[in-house]
């Protein structure tokens, strides 16, 4: 079986419909701050595990690189991310796009979910809303979405 | 905020109908393409935010796609064996241990053991699924944590010291196709996973100890 067979069995999972998705114009990215929220259960070795049913998230501390992959399923390839960080959590890419002037700020602060979600009504009330007005406290401008 | 999310599954994107969505053809757990490849993860992170510039929602398509075959596997030499009193797999992944650090002192640990076992700890994992396999019931193993998380931690023990010893990055997959079909502890893990489903074990206790085409119907 390849990769494409995997996503061909998970394609027509029923997805969650966003009635009114939240569209907004954000200032120029040169004037942006960025933040990463991944769904790949990153968090650093110091703080739990994401549990099976995780729908709460971890603050990632941008000035770190000690990350595990906390992700439950392990239908994804694990080498990628195990030699180069940046292929799921693309941080050191974004403090090279803010050397050169092309972003505003990179955030101090990420976020990482779990991306296997079974509550979804938990998450889309609680732990989604509360990760963004974290985010928002930050003066985060832009959100860089990432699975794993 | 505004959002911008990348996707590896196309249809699962357009369902989810994101404010804007950038479809990648990459392979699930390479979100952004080409590991230690800064060039190539800048064009995707840069068809990202020009979608910022957008005034409607949409999702769009990356125009490179990474295909997998479903074939390649990573060449990696396995150590030859040291006790002849040990399990073959036990064997082989204690022979894995200076690897193992030496990859862990170069890249970081970010899918070695430490979610539910050290490394310490691999080869006795190891050997509850040894019991597993050989009729014991998965209860009575002596697993030390939830089944699967301890399969994965076995797992990125594996590939992470496979890091060490090819020095280079493998292809996507071909570091899961080298541990599940050419290593002894690949085959106590599938052996383990047979034995509990022929067992009536519920599913989901046995169905993620692999990737999900690892098991025959």
């Amino acid at each position: 079986m390849a990769d494409q067979d995997i996503k061909r069995a998970v394609q027509d999972i029923e997805c969650p419909v966003v009635e009114q998705p939240a569209f907004t114009t954000p200032p120029p990215l040169e004037e942006a701050t960025v933040a990463i929220v991944t769904s790949a259960s990153l968090h650093h070795p110091d703080q739990d595990d994401f549990a099976p049913k995780d729908t709460s998230y971890r603050v990632l501390d941008a000035s770190r690189r000690d990350y595990l992959v906390g992700h439950w399923s392990p239908n994804f390839d694990t080498a990628g991310v195990a030699a180069d960080l940046n292929v799921v959590f693309p941080l050191d890419r974004l403090d090279e796009l803010a050397a050169q002037g092309r972003i505003g700020k990179v955030a101090d602060q990420h976020l990482a979910f779990a991306g296997n979600q079974f509550d979804l009504a938990q998450i889309r009330m609680d732990g989604g809303p509360a990760g963004a007005a974290f985010l928002k406290e930050q003066g985060v401008d832009v959100v860089l979405l990432t699975p794993v | 905020m505004a959002t911008v999310a990348l996707g590896s599954i196309r249809q699962q994107m357009i369902g989810t109908a994101p404010p804007r969505g950038l479809a990648c053809d990459f392979p699930l757990g390479r979100p952004i393409g080409k590991p230690n490849d800064a060039e190539f993860q800048h064009k995707v992170l840069a068809h990202a935010f020009s979608m910022l510039k957008r005034t409607e929602p949409g999702v769009e398509d990356f125009p490179e796609s990474i295909p997998d075959e479903g074939t390649e596997m990573l060449v990696c030499p396995l150590p030859p064996r040291h006790d002849p009193d040990a399990h073959p797999a036990v064997d082989e992944a204690r022979g894995l241990r200076v690897a193992y650090d030496r990859a862990i002192e170069k890249y970081g640990n970010r899918v070695g053991a430490g979610r539910a076992i050290s490394a310490d700890d691999v080869p006795s994992a190891i050997e509850s699924f040894i019991r597993i396999s050989e009729g014991t019931p998965w209860k009575e193993a002596q697993i030390p944590g939830v089944p699967a998380r301890v399969a994965q931690d076995i797992r990125g023990y594996y590939e992470t010291a496979a890091l060490a010893i090819v020095d280079h990055t493998p292809a996507a997959w071909a570091g899961l196709r080298w541990f599940r079909d050419a290593t002894q502890t690949g085959k106590v893990i599938r052996a383990a996973q047979q034995a509990m489903k022929d067992a009536d074990v519920r599913r989901d206790l046995w169905l993620f100890l692999l990737p999900m085409d690892s098991m025959q119907d």
